[in-house]
C-alpha cells in the first residue's frame, strides 16, 4: 500500500507513533502530483515551499510529544476560494489573477493551528459558478476514476484530488451542491455543514445566504475528524452561530438501530439515471437490514427549488461580484478611457461566460420593477422549502436520498445544455436554501465503475448523527476503500 | 403671478458622521485628516472574502438620536444593500437601512417667525460613508482615499413639511444642536461630518397637491443651503410661470456662480438594486437597550433654554447664548451655584469671557477653562462687595483665564483691592479740597459740572482704587450738597 492511500486517521496514527514524518508524507503527496495532476488537473497551483516548512514545523512539534491536533502534519489541500495570506488566491477566475491576499481565511488560520501542511490551491467553477469545474478560467479537471469524465463542481479540483490521493483530505465549498455532488463523483465522502457551522470569513462569496465550507475526504471518519477542526464559532463572521460543536467521533460507532430515516418521495425522478436509482434503493434496503425504519416523506416544494436558487443565488452573486471593478486589485483594463470603460473592459475580459450570465441573471431579478416577481416571491419559496423539512423531521432523523440524479458525465457533455447542467443539482440545492446539513456517502459503482453517491440529510446541528448513518454504512462495505485507478 | 403666489414645500436628509472611534463594520479608526487608506483594512477596503461586524455603539448612537427626536425604535431593523459603482465605494454596495430603518416617526420643534413649529421626522437609518475620489487633472488620474469609507452615518429624513429656505436653515441648525448635545455628531459641515440633501418643489398658495420635486445634492454650510433652497424655490416658480414644467431630477449647488445645476435626470437615476444584507442578521433591539440608552440620554437644547429662562430668570436671548453649546450652559449652571445674581453672571458670559475664549483663537474652550466655576463666583462676589472694580475684575479674570490663579491671589499680587475704609477715603477727599480751593470755591458758586473733576482728582491720589462709590458719597458731603 502506498503512504498517499492512507487516510487521514492512519496517517496521523502513523505520524503520533513515530512511524512516518510529516515530512515524508508531504513529499510523497508531491511526488503523487507530479505523477498524476499532468492527467487530472486538480492543483491551480502547489505550495510546495510552504508545506514543506508546515510539515517540518510538524514533525517537531510530534517530536517534542506536543502536536497541535489529531490531524497535526496531514497534508490536506485547498478550493481556490480561500483566501491564503501570501499566497495566490483566484476563484479560478481570470478577474483575480495573480491576487495575493493580505490574509487567511479563518478555516485556513484553523487548519495551520491544527498544524496541516497545505499542498496548494484546488481547481473549481469560476467563483465556483458550476458543476464540472468546466467554467474554471484554467481548465477543467478531469475525474481520477475517468479521465475523461468531470469530478463534478463546484469543488470538483477538491474532490479529485483527494481521489487521486494528490492530498488525504481537503476542504471545499457548497452553495448548491458543490461538495456533495464532487464528492459522489469521485468516491468521497463530502459533508456540507449546516449554515454558519464554519465561517464563511475568508471564503470568496459567491452566495452568501446558500455559502458554506465544508470537509472532504476518503473515509467517514477522516471527515468527521476535519469537520472537528472547522467548526466553531467565528465572530468575524456575524452569520456564524454561537453554538458548542460535539465531539464528531465519540458516537461515530453507534449504529442505525431504532432511527427513523425519511426517504422523500420527490427525490426519485424520472430522468435518473436507472443505475443511480437501483444502487440508492439497494443501499436503502441495506439500512432497513442495520435496524433503522424508513419512512417515506414529503417534500412537497422540492420542484420550486431550481427555480428559487436560480433567482436568489445570481442576485446576491451580482452583488457579491460587484467589487470586482479593477480599482484596487486583480485584473484592471490598462488601455481603457475612462471609468465606465475601465468596468465594462476589466469586468468583460476577467469574467468567464457562466459567471456574467448569472451576475445579469442576478441584476435582473433584483432591478426596480421585477424585485416582487422574483426575488422577494423565491425568498417565499424559501421559506415553504424551510418548512417542508421541519415537517419531515418531526416525523424522521434523517433523509436519504441520490445525492446527483448520474453519475460522472462527460467533459464537455453538458456544455451546451445550460438546464441539464443546472439539473445535476436538483437533489443538493434545497438544502443549501434550507440552511440544514447535507452528506454524501459513497453508496457503489456503476458497471463501468463510476462511483455513485447516497445523500443523508440533517436537522441542523445533527452533523454527528449524520456521520454515524454514514459510517454505518460505510461499516458494511469496501466503497470507501476503493481506491481511484488513475 | 410673483413669487409671493406660490408656496415651497421642502423636505431635508441629513447625512451625519457618528462620533464612534472605530468604523461601523471593522476595527478602523475614524479619525480625521489621516495619511489617504491609513485607516483602512481588509474590511473596509472590500477585499474579496471579508464580512461586515457591527459596532454596537452604532446602534446605540441611533437609539440616542432617535429616542432624542421621539421615534419609535424598531424592535427588529434590516440592513440592506445598496448597489452601484463607483470607485470610492468598495465592495459595490454600501450597506445601509432601507424598508425596515431603525427609527421611525419622530419630530424636532423650530422658531419661525410665526411662533414655534413642528416638523415631522418620517425615518433614521445607519449606514456606512464611501470613500473619497480625488480627480488630478494635472497626471491625468483619479485617487482614491477610503479611510472615509465605513465611518458610520446616521441618515435623518424629514417630512416635507418645511415651507421656506429660512425653515429649513433653522431647522437643520435645531438638529445640528440636537446631535451635538447628543455627542451623536461633532456638527462640522466643513469636513463633511454633516452634510444635507433638499428635496424641493413649489404649488400655487391654496392647493394641497405638491409640485414636482428636484433633489439638490451635498450643500455644505447654512448659508449654501439657503441659498440653493431660494435659488430653486425661484426657478421653479419662474419655470412654471412661462408655462414650462419641472423635471425629477437630481441637482447641485454651484457655489461658484451661486446657481444649481442638472446632475442626473430621472432617466439617468440609478436603480440601486436593494435587497437585504445577507451577510448581517436581522438587529433586533431589547427593551433593556432601549431604556439603558434612555437613561443616559441627556437635557436637549430646547427643554434646557426653557429651564434656564424659568429657573435663572434670564431673558430669551441669554438664555439661547447660553445653551448654544452643552459644556457652556453646564459651566454655566456650576457658576450659578456661586453667584446668585444670574443676569450678571450671565452678562460676564457673553462679555469678558466670551471674548477671552474667542482670542484664544479655539486653544482654550470651555471645557479646558483654567479656573472653576467657584472661583468665577468669588471674583464676582468681589465686585459685588465692592472689594474690587467692575473693570480691575477684567484684568482678574484676563489673569484666571491664563494662569489659573485663584482671584483673590491675583488681586492681592496686583494690589488691585479697593480702598473702602471711609476715614482713609476722607483723608484724601480733604486733601484734594484743600488743594484746589479755587475749584471748590466756583463749585459751590453753582457750577456744578466739575464735580467729576474732583472725583478725578482722588481716583489719581488713590491710584484709582477708591471705591467710587464711597468717593462720590464723601465729596458730596464735603461739598456741602
Ligand atoms: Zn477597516
Amino acid at each position: 500500500m502506498a503512504l498517499t492511500d492512507l487516510s487521514m486517521l492512519e496517517l496521523a496514527a502513523k505520524l503520533a507513533a513515530g512511524a512516518l514524518s510529516s515530512v515524508e508524507a508531504t513529499r510523497a503527496c508531491l511526488a503523487r502530483a507530479a505523477q498524476v495532476d499532468g492527467k487530472v488537473k486538480a492543483f491551480l497551483r502547489l505550495d510546495e515551499k510552504g508545506a514543506l516548512a508546515a510539515a517540518e514545523a510538524s514533525d517537531a512539534r510530534r517530536k517534542a510529544g506536543n502536536p497541535a491536533s489529531p490531524l497535526d502534519g496531514v497534508p490536506i489541500g485547498l478550493k481556490d476560494i480561500f483566501l491564503t495570506e501570501g499566497v495566490e488566491t483566484t476563484c479560478a477566475s481570470r478577474i483575480l489573477q495573480g491576487f495575493i491576499p493580505p490574509y487567511d481565511a479563518t478555516v485556513v488560520s484553523l487548519l495551520k493551528q491544527a498544524g496541516l501542511p497545505i499542498m496548494g490551491k484546488l481547481n473549481m467553477d469560476e467563483f465556483a459558478m458550476g458543476s464540472s469545474t468546466e467554467s474554471s478560467a484554467y481548465g477543467p479537471t478531469h475525474n481520477p476514476w475517468a479521465l475523461d469524465r468531470t469530478p463534478g463542481g463546484s469543488s470538483g479540483g477538491s474532490a479529485a484530488a483527494v481521489a487521486a490521493r494528490e492530498v488525504f483530505g481537503a476542504l471545499g465549498t457548497d452553495t448548491g451542491g458543490s461538495i456533495r455532488q464532487p464528492a459522489a463523483l469521485t468516491n468521497l465522502v463530502g459533508l456540507k455543514p449546516t449554515y454558519g457551522r464554519v465561517s464563511r470569513y475568508g471564503v470568496i462569496a459567491f452566495a452568501s445566504s446558500l455559502d458554506q465550507v465544508g470537509p472532504m475526504a476518503r473515509t467517514v471518519a477522516d471527515t468527521a475528524a476535519l469537520l472537528q477542526l472547522i467548526a466553531r464559532h467565528d465572530p468575524l463572521d456575524s452569520t456564524s452561530a454561537p453554538v458548542e460543536a460535539p465531539d464528531y467521533r465519540e458516537d461515530l460507532e453507534g449504529g442505525v438501530r431504532g432511527l427513523k430515516l425519511g426517504v422523500p418521495r420527490e427525490y426519485f425522478i424520472d430522468g435518473m439515471d436507472p443505475e443511480v436509482e437501483a444502487t440508492v434503493r439497494e443501499a436503502l434496503r441495506d439500512y432497513e437490514r442495520m435496524g433503522a425504519t424508513l419512512v417515506e416523506v414529503s417534500l412537497p416544494h422540492t420542484k420550486y427549488a431550481l427555480a428559487t436558487y436560480y433567482l436568489l443565488a445570481p442576485a446576491e452573486a451580482s452583488s457579491n461580484l460587484a467589487r470586482y471593478d479593477g480599482v484596487r486589485y486583480g485584473l484592471r483594463a490598462k488601455d481603457a478611457k475612462g471609468l465606465r470603460e475601465m468596468y465594462g473592459q476589466t469586468r468583460e475580459r476577467g469574467f468567464g461566460a457562466e459567471v456574467k450570465r448569472r451576475i445579469m441573471l442576478g441584476t435582473y431579478a433584483l432591478s426596480a420593477g421585477y424585485y416582487d416577481a422574483y426575488y422577494l416571491r423565491a425568498q417565499k419559496v424559501r421559506t415553504l422549502i424551510r418548512q417542508d423539512f421541519s415537517r419531515a423531521f418531526e416525523q424522521v432523523d434523517a433523509i436519504l436520498s441520490p445525492t446527483s440524479p448520474v453519475p460522472a458525465f462527460k467533459l464537455g457533455e453538458k456544455a451546451d445544455d445550460l438546464l441539464a447542467m443546472y439539473l445535476m443539482d436538483v437533489f443538493t440545492l434545497p438544502c443549501n436554501l434550507a440552511g440544514i446539513p447535507g452528506l454524501s456517502l459513497p453508496c457503489g459503482f456503476t458497471k463501468s465503475n463510476l462511483p455513485i453517491g447516497l445523500q443523508i440529510l440533517g436537522k441542523p446541528f445533527d452533523e454527528a448523527r449524520m456521520l454515524r448513518i454514514a459510517r454505518a454504512f460505510e461499516r458494511e462495505h469496501d466503497f470507501t476503500r476503493r481506491l481511484a485507478p488513475v | 403671478m410673483p413669487l409671493s403666489d406660490f408656496q415651497p414645500v421642502i423636505g431635508l436628509e441629513v447625512h451625519a458622521q457618528q462620533l464612534t472611534k472605530s468604523k461601523i463594520f471593522c476595527g478602523c479608526s475614524t479619525e480625521f485628516g489621516a495619511e489617504p487608506n491609513r485607516n483602512t483594512c481588509p474590511v473596509c477596503l472590500g477585499m474579496p472574502g471579508v464580512l461586515p461586524v457591527l459596532n454596537q455603539r452604532v446602534v446605540e448612537f441611533a437609539i440616542r438620536t432617535g429616542l432624542a427626536l421621539g421615534c419609535t425604535i424598531k424592535k427588529t431593523s434590516v440592513w440592506s444593500r445598496k448597489n452601484y459603482f463607483y470607485p470610492d465605494l468598495p465592495k459595490g454596495y454600501q450597506i445601509t437601512q432601507y424598508d425596515q430603518p431603525i427609527c421611525e416617526w419622530g419630530s424636532l420643534t423650530i422658531d419661525t417667525p410665526e411662533g414655534e413649529k413642528t416638523i415631522r421626522i418620517r425615518r433614521i437609518h445607519m449606514e456606512e460613508d464611501a470613500g473619497k475620489s480625488v480627480h488630478d487633472a494635472s497626471v491625468g488620474e483619479s485617487l482614491v482615499d477610503l479611510n472615509r469609507a465605513g465611518v458610520p452615518l446616521l441618515e435623518i429624513v424629514s417630512e416635507p413639511d418645511l415651507r421656506s429656505a429660512d425653515e429649513a436653515v433653522e431647522y437643520l441648525k435645531a438638529l445640528r444642536d440636537v446631535l451635538v448635545y447628543l455627542g451623536v455628531n461633532d456638527g462640522n459641515m466643513e469636513e463633511g461630518s454633516f452634510r444635507c440633501d433638499a428635496n424641493v418643489s413649489v404649488m400655487r398658495k391654496g392647493e394641497t397637491k405638491y409640485g414636482q420635486r428636484v433633489e439638490l445634492k451635498n450643500i455644505n454650510s447654512f448659508r449654501f443651503i439657503k441659498q440653493a433652497i431660494e435659488y430653486e424655490i425661484a426657478r421653479h416658480v419662474e419655470v412654471i410661470e412661462s408655462g414650462g414644467k419641472i423635471d425629477q431630477e437630481t441637482r447641485l449647488w454651484d457655489t461658484q456662480r451661486g446657481e444649481t445645476r442638472s446632475m442626473r435626470s430621472k432617466e439617468e437615476a440609478h436603480d440601486y438594486r436593494y435587497f437585504p444584507e445577507p451577510d448581517l442578521p436581522p438587529l433586533h433591539i431589547p427593551d433593556a437597550l432601549i431604556d439603558q440608552v434612555a437613561q443616559g440620554l441627556p437635557e436637549l437644547p430646547r427643554p434646557k433654554l426653557q429651564r434656564f429662562m424659568s429657573q435663572y430668570g434670564l431673558p430669551a436671548y441669554d438664555a439661547k447664548l447660553l445653551c448654544a453649546e452643552r459644556p457652556l450652559a453646564e459651566f454655566f449652571e456650576a457658576c450659578a451655584q456661586h453667584s446668585k445674581d444670574y443676569k450678571k453672571l450671565s452678562n460676564w458670559f457673553q462679555g469678558e469671557l466670551a471674548r477671552l475664549l474667542n482670542e484664544s483663537g479655539g486653544t482654550v474652550g470651555i471645557s479646558t477653562l483654567k479656573f472653576t466655576p467657584a472661583q468665577l463666583g468669588e471674583l464676582l462676589t468681589a465686585v459685588e462687595k465692592g472689594t474690587i472694580s467692575n473693570n480691575a475684575a477684567k484684568d482678574v479674570l484676563g489673569e484666571m483665564f491664563r494662569t489659573g490663579k485663584a482671584p483673590d491671589a491675583i488681586i492681592a499680587e496686583k494690589g488691585l483691592a479697593q480702598v473702602s475704609d471711609t476715614g482713609a477715603v476722607e483723608a484724601v477727599v480733604d486733601e484734594v479740597l484743600a488743594k484746589n480751593a479755587g475749584e471748590v470755591e466756583k463749585y459751590r458758586a453753582g457750577k456744578k459740572q466739575i464735580f467729576g473733576f474732583f472725583v478725578g482728582q482722588v481716583m489719581k491720589a488713590m491710584k484709582g482704587k477708591g471705591n467710587p462709590t464711597l468717593v462720590n458719597e464723601l465729596l458730596k458731603k464735603k461739598l456741602g450738597d
